[in-house]
């Protein structure tokens, strides 16, 4: 369960900010220069990884600066834990 | 061991590029840097605050990215520290080519950090000894012990010397002609070469100072080191050169090898070049010597 809000990532370049949030329901935000291409592979993405961590609900945002997938999914991942940290310890 | 131990003993790894954990886009470009190999850092180059983060990254990279002909070995954070466990427990089972392990002191902190990745390898399905080990020797203490590192464990295929903590640990400066690292890296060599495993030197931390570096890499490479730790893509070029051997040297070298061919083909015991009769320590070292020169381009006529 995500418990509070927590970042992974930065703004630089082949890199993407992830925010993520406490929320009822599955809610994506992405924002990034390739936004049509991107958009479907990156939401496919988040609701996947959410999937492994038995989440039905959160807030993702990601600032996509051409992270490559691999790079997505750290961050993806990075930004999950660090908000369902208080459970997890 | 399995082949990919092996397999990485034969490719070269003159250079190997630092390249902190948490950066995506330096990690993404490695192989356009032109280094033999690279080292993905968890360790130094990663803030307290980003440590779960560059591991995420690593292990992402590990599992998902073609590092095309680099050898990947990955820094964690040393035993001692909160990190260790979990470096250990998310990056094993990528399964790089080694893991560089910070600080070791004696034979039992090898022994330690061999049995947990044996663990992590058993449960992981994962073929035991599939992940090598480098032993950092950092500590007065480590560099006296080396011979012992280097045995303590098959895993451990090379022992590789941290200069910065090194010297700390001395009381000494690192200076730029290096003297006070002289014994400590002869020592790790000759170390390395009886137990059968590779030798890796420090880094050079001034990139402003490319002679230097070059200087401090000729004499590495005379002393018998396999390669070089790079802290910036700009040095990775400087040591290659330091690894280059002369066009002198290399048209020796095949000659000798030559010569050996041909003595094998007609099983003629003795081998002679030029007439002086060459023995087996000499040809080793002249076949040696040419794969390192497949490494380089040679002009015929070149003087060097």
């Amino acid at each position: 369960m995500i418990v509070r809000s927590a970042n992974a990532g930065t703004l630089e370049s082949s890199d993407c900010l992830v925010t993520v949030m406490p929320a009822e329901t599955i809610e994506i935000e992405y924002a990034g220069a390739n936004e049509k291409i991107f958009r479907g592979r990156t939401e496919d993405l988040v609701r996947e990884i959410l999937g492994k961590y038995s989440l039905t609900g959160g807030a993702v945002k990601i600032q996509d600066s051409g992270a490559l997938e691999v790079t997505l999914r750290a961050r993806i991942e990075t930004a999950l834990e660090r908000a369902m940290e208080a459970i997890a310890r | 061991m399995t082949g990919k131990n092996e397999n990485m003993k034969n490719r070269p790894c003159r250079s190997m590029l630092y390249i902190p954990g948490d950066s995506p886009g330096m990690i993404q470009n490695a192989e356009v840097f032109g280094a033999d190999s690279i080292l993905l850092d968890l360790e130094d180059a990663v803030a307290a605050s980003e440590k779960d983060a560059a591991r995420k990254i690593v292990s992402s990279f590990l599992r998902g990215f073609d590092f095309g002909p680099l050898i990947v070995t990955v820094r964690i954070n040393a035993a001692d520290t909160e990190y260790f466990e979990r470096d250990l427990e998310e990056i094993i089972p990528c399964r790089p080519d080694a893991v560089r392990l910070p600080k070791c002191s004696s034979p039992n902190d090898v022994k330690e950090a061999d049995a947990r990745i044996s663990e992590i390898e058993k449960k992981n399905g994962i073929p035991a000894g599939s992940v090598a080990l480098h032993a950092m020797l950092e500590t007065a203490l480590g560099v006296e012990d080396a011979f012992a590192v280097a045995t303590a464990s098959p895993r451990v295929t090379a022992l590789t010397l941290g200069g910065q903590d090194l010297t700390a640990d001395m009381g000494v400066q690192k200076t730029r002609e290096g003297w006070e690292l002289f014994y400590a890296r002869s020592r790790v060599v000759l170390a390395a070469r009886a137990a059968g495993v590779m030798a890796f030197d420090t880094v050079w931390t001034d990139i402003n100072d490319p002679d230097g570096l070059y200087q401090e890499s000729k004499q590495i490479v005379e002393l018998g080191f396999s390669g070089k730790a790079a802290i910036h893509p700009s040095q990775i070029e400087v040591i290659h050169r330091a690894y280059r051997p002369s066009y002198k040297e290399v048209r020796k070298a095949r000659r000798i090898a030559e010569a050996a061919e041909e003595a094998a083909r007609v099983g003629k015991g003795v081998i002679s070049v030029d007439g002086k009769m060459v023995d087996a320590p000499v040809v080793a070292r002249a076949l040696r010597l040419s794969a390192t020169a497949s490494l380089y381009d040679y002009e015929e006529d070149e003087e060097i």
